[in-house]
């Protein structure tokens, strides 16, 4: 055998494959995101069924949740500095006050919603408003997930024995969390912006 | 209250206790699961599988654990396929055959999905899973938990679509539910529901192993090989993983947003309030034309590698059979159109997309010509898997004919929707997929299992399956022509009877072709000893996964392999290097590192079957506990540390002299 003089390594190059991997995932949210908005970008259109999305947008609501998520991104990456500074106490607390932050979009798009069908503008109503909740919500929903793994982080993050691992997790955090507010702006250009005029 | 809140629609009206079919299919897989956990019991062989299989996350063992999940639902698939074929033979005229309507609606739904979920695609997983890793030179998958988790997620998904034989009903809106019949206003039963959360939840699984193989085939290739060094069936299910990657998405949000319909009165699908019916069209198949390119690639992969190495000569044309995969993993995404011509999208966009699928067939025909001039002067040896490899060549370019025929809009019109569509995807998918994946496995079991299977029984199943294959399929062509409409259960007009009965004869025919696979496996088993594999290298073949003991180690390889040329295995053996063997004795072998075996993938996989089934039945306490424990059990794998392990030394020594001697004395 030609091979078995060459001295080996042992495994491979874990953290780059691993990082690799996650990304591919965001990859393949990405394509979820843009079905989700060629469903509703089709399902919009002049005469449509139903009422349009104009009269029920409060753009200084939607700008105040644009505040919270991209503040939280930057507190986010705050926490990064602390922790690469070996400091977990204040990356924990920086990751609480992202945690807090991501809490008020999400009561913030609730309140929304909740308004928004209260004055009549429900999802059952017509194709164009369930896409409109199903877009947003969709968002949403990632967002309450990745405040549950923030969450876990917080509790997590002086039990992770080794910086590596400690570091790998956090980047995975971060992208996800980045991701979001990529979709976010998106979701503010193509459907509030776009939809209020 | 209570009983809404644990039950939820379920009652015991649900259960179809008049239906003959179902109820005898219910009670035969009682008796089997039964049979089975007590042999399981009474060979105290509990522990053994806990701690060898479900918790298993070797490569290996889960492409085995994907295999035999394909042929069991094989079995159910052809099943359907007899009594459809069967129905067809007798319902002419004033007969009325043994299936009512609903009931045929369901059998032809169910026989679709689960030939190209549960069949297909576990085939293809257990074909990577076996191969892949072995013929990089890698010791696992990038993320061997995961790829637990993706298989235990498939077989739920599985199971799911079983239980729905027994407990309610299954869709019967076809394999693909288009709306508006499948919105809850036309099918207001559990059927589609099934339907949804039996694919969203094997879909998820098949999304992760997708991103698994990606990262595996970028990131774990041994020293030297480069990305034109990888072997074909590689570089196939590369393309193949990254169609996964980029079209189970849309899937996940097609049946996502009909689920909105069905659950939350949404109207994406609807036929009034806004919604929009072709939107569901566009977007299932958005993702269902990728999905033929998915299970066709990694066939094509096969193809490669066993025509090169039953005609014992390098593969023709490397570069450009991997250019013919990357143009057509392209081309799929702007194809998928075809399927609906007929939407009226006017002249234009059929012509788009109808150059598009004609352009389809440059890349596969390069492909094809290349096998063959593989073969123009090669010294052919005509062991099974090349048997399946030639009668795949014909069968493939007659269904590739009248594929391109129906490219054309104009005879598309006529033909969408009948039996002669149903004959031309069959003549892709059977002659294709399947007959790649079978030549697959005969090639790759000895590799997997460490014997060879028996070539006798092997060419009468294959003899039958070929000849059956084409009295079944033939006639359809034929009477699809004449205006025989696809899911039919009953005609009125007697001259379309003697096609349908010789198709069903076929399909007999067939059946005998399976019959004979079954024998051959336990004739092969029986006699596993003649049969042993002792050089690792059985058919004389060209790629890394060769080099290594039958069946494989569980690290693979003793140390991780360096290429320098395309079939480097074949290169090595083709100079005599390496021929005279150092002993293992005289190796200074080092611990390897490798993941430990976890039950986690096996406990997320069920709490998503939990889930699932409380969804269709709407048992809202269920669905919490389900979704909770899926969770939980996600976040509780983050706080575990103990996730890998070493083998020592003496052991891979030990291992690697085994071998050797067996490879001696053989």
């Amino acid at each position: 055998m030609h091979n078995i003089l060459v001295h080996d390594e042992h495994g491979h190059d874990s953290d780059g494959a691993d990082v690799f991997g996650f990304w591919l995932y965001i990859m393949t949210d990405c394509v979820l995101f843009g079905t989700l908005f060629v469903a509703f970008l089709s399902l919009t259109y002049p005469l449509m069924a139903g009422p349009s999305l104009k009269d029920y947008i409060d753009l200084s609501q939607v700008l105040a949740e644009t505040f919270f998520l991209l503040t939280s991104n930057l507190t986010f990456f705050i926490a990064i500095l602390y922790l690469n500074k070996n400091k977990i106490f204040s990356a924990q607390l920086w990751l609480a006050i992202t945690f807090l932050l991501g809490v008020g979009f999400v009561y913030l798009e609730i309140h929304e919603f909740v308004h928004m069908a209260h004055e009549g503008f429900r999802w059952n109503v017509s194709g164009h408003i369930s896409a409109f909740f199903t877009l947003v919500g969709t968002h949403g929903l990632h967002v309450s997930f990745g405040l549950l793994w923030i969450l876990t982080m917080i509790i997590q993050l002086p039990f992770i024995k080794t910086s590596q691992i400690r570091t790998r997790r956090m980047t995975y955090l971060g992208l996800f969390w980045n991701f979001l507010d990529i979709v976010w702006i998106f979701l503010f250009t193509i459907v509030y912006l776009t939809g209020a005029i | 209250m209570l009983q809404e809140l644990l039950l939820g629609k379920l009652t015991w009206a649900d259960i179809p206790f008049e239906n003959p079919f179902a109820m005898g299919a219910g009670v035969f897989m009682a008796i089997a699961l039964v049979a089975i956990l007590l042999l399981i019991t009474f060979m105290r062989k509990w522990s053994y599988i806990w701690h060898e299989w479900v918790s298993s996350v070797d490569h290996k063992k889960i492409g085995i654990m994907y295999l035999i999940l394909s042929m069991v639902m094989l079995l159910r698939g052809f099943l359907d396929a007899l009594l459809m074929r069967g129905q067809q033979a007798i319902s002419a005229g004033h007969a009325v055959g043994y299936l009512n309507p609903s009931h045929f609606a369901q059998i032809f739904s169910a026989h679709g999905v689960i030939m190209i979920f549960f069949v297909a695609m576990p085939f293809m997983f257990a074909l990577i899973n076996l191969a892949v890793p072995l013929q990089i030179g890698a010791r696992d998958v990038a993320f061997p938990y995961l790829n637990s988790v993706s298989f235990w997620l498939t077989f739920v998904g599985a199971m799911l679509c079983n239980i729905s034989l027994v407990v309610g009903d299954f869709a019967q809106t076809g394999w693909l539910a288009y709306p508006p019949l499948s919105e809850l206003y036309y099918s207001p039963d559990s059927g589609v529901d099934y339907y949804i959360w039996s694919l969203q939840i094997a879909g998820a699984g098949t999304l992760l192993a997708g991103i698994n193989f990606v990262v595996t085939i970028i990131k774990m290739r041994c020293k030297g090989m480069t990305l034109m060094k990888m072997p074909i069936f590689t570089w196939s299910a590369l393309c193949s993983m990254i169609l996964v990657a980029l079209a189970f998405p849309v899937l996940t949000v097609t049946l996502g947003l009909l689920a909105l319909d069905r659950y939350m009165d949404m109207h994406f699908f609807s036929d009034f309030s806004g919604g929009n019916v072709m939107l569901y069209v566009n977007l299932i198949w958005a993702w269902g034309h990728p999905e033929v390119y998915i299970l066709i690639l990694p066939a094509f992969g096969v193809f490669s590698e066993v025509v090169a190495t039953f005609s014992q000569k390098r593969l023709f044309g490397y570069t450009s059979m991997v250019w013919a995969l990357v143009v057509i993993t392209f081309l799929a995404f702007i194809v998928w159109l075809h399927h609906f011509f007929t939407m009226g999208a006017g002249g234009d966009v059929n012509a788009f997309f109808g150059i598009m699928t004609m352009i389809i067939s440059i890349p596969t025909g390069v492909k094809v010509f290349n096998w063959l001039f593989t073969m123009y002067k090669g010294r052919i040896i005509l062991t099974t898997p090349m048997l399946w490899v030639t009668a795949f060549f014909t069968t493939f370019a007659i269904g590739g004919m009248t594929g391109v025929m129906m490219s054309v809009p104009p005879i598309d019109f006529q033909v969408h929707n009948s039996l002669f569509l149903i004959a031309h995807f069959h003549n892709v998918i059977i002659g294709g997929v399947l007959f790649g994946y079978f030549a697959g496995i005969i090639y790759w079991f000895p590799k997997v299992f460490g014997f060879h299977l028996d070539e006798k029984w092997g060419k009468r199943s294959f003899y039958c399956w070929v000849c059956g294959f084409y009295l079944a399929f033939m006639p359809l062509y034929i009477v699809g022509l004449n205006g025989f409409m696809r899911r039919t259960d009953h005609y009125d007009n007697v001259l379309y009877q003697p096609y349908l009965i010789a198709a069903a004869a076929g399909a007999c025919l067939i059946s005998i072709g399976i019959l004979f696979q079954i024998i051959q496996l336990i004739v092969s088993i029986r006699k596993r000893k003649q049969f042993r594999d002792h050089t690792g290298d059985f058919w004389n073949a060209r790629t890394l996964e060769w080099t290594v003991s039958s069946p494989a180690p569980i690290y693979n390889f003793a140390f991780l392999p360096t290429v320098s040329t395309i079939d480097q295995f074949w290169y090595d053996k083709e100079r005599q290097i390496g021929e005279e063997r150092i002993h293992p004795q005289d190796i200074h072998y080092q611990p390897i590192h490798m993941p430990k075996n976890t039950p986690l993938g096996f406990i997320i996989a069920i709490f998503s079957g939990v889930f699932g089934f409380a969804l269709i039945w709407h048992m809202w306490l269920l669905v919490c506990i389900g979704l909770i424990g899926m969770i939980a059990t996600v976040i509780a794998r983050t706080f575990s540390t103990d996730t890998d392990y070493y083998i020592d030394a003496e052991t891979v020594k030990a291992t690697e002299i085994a071998h050797f001697k067996e490879g001696v004395h053989a």
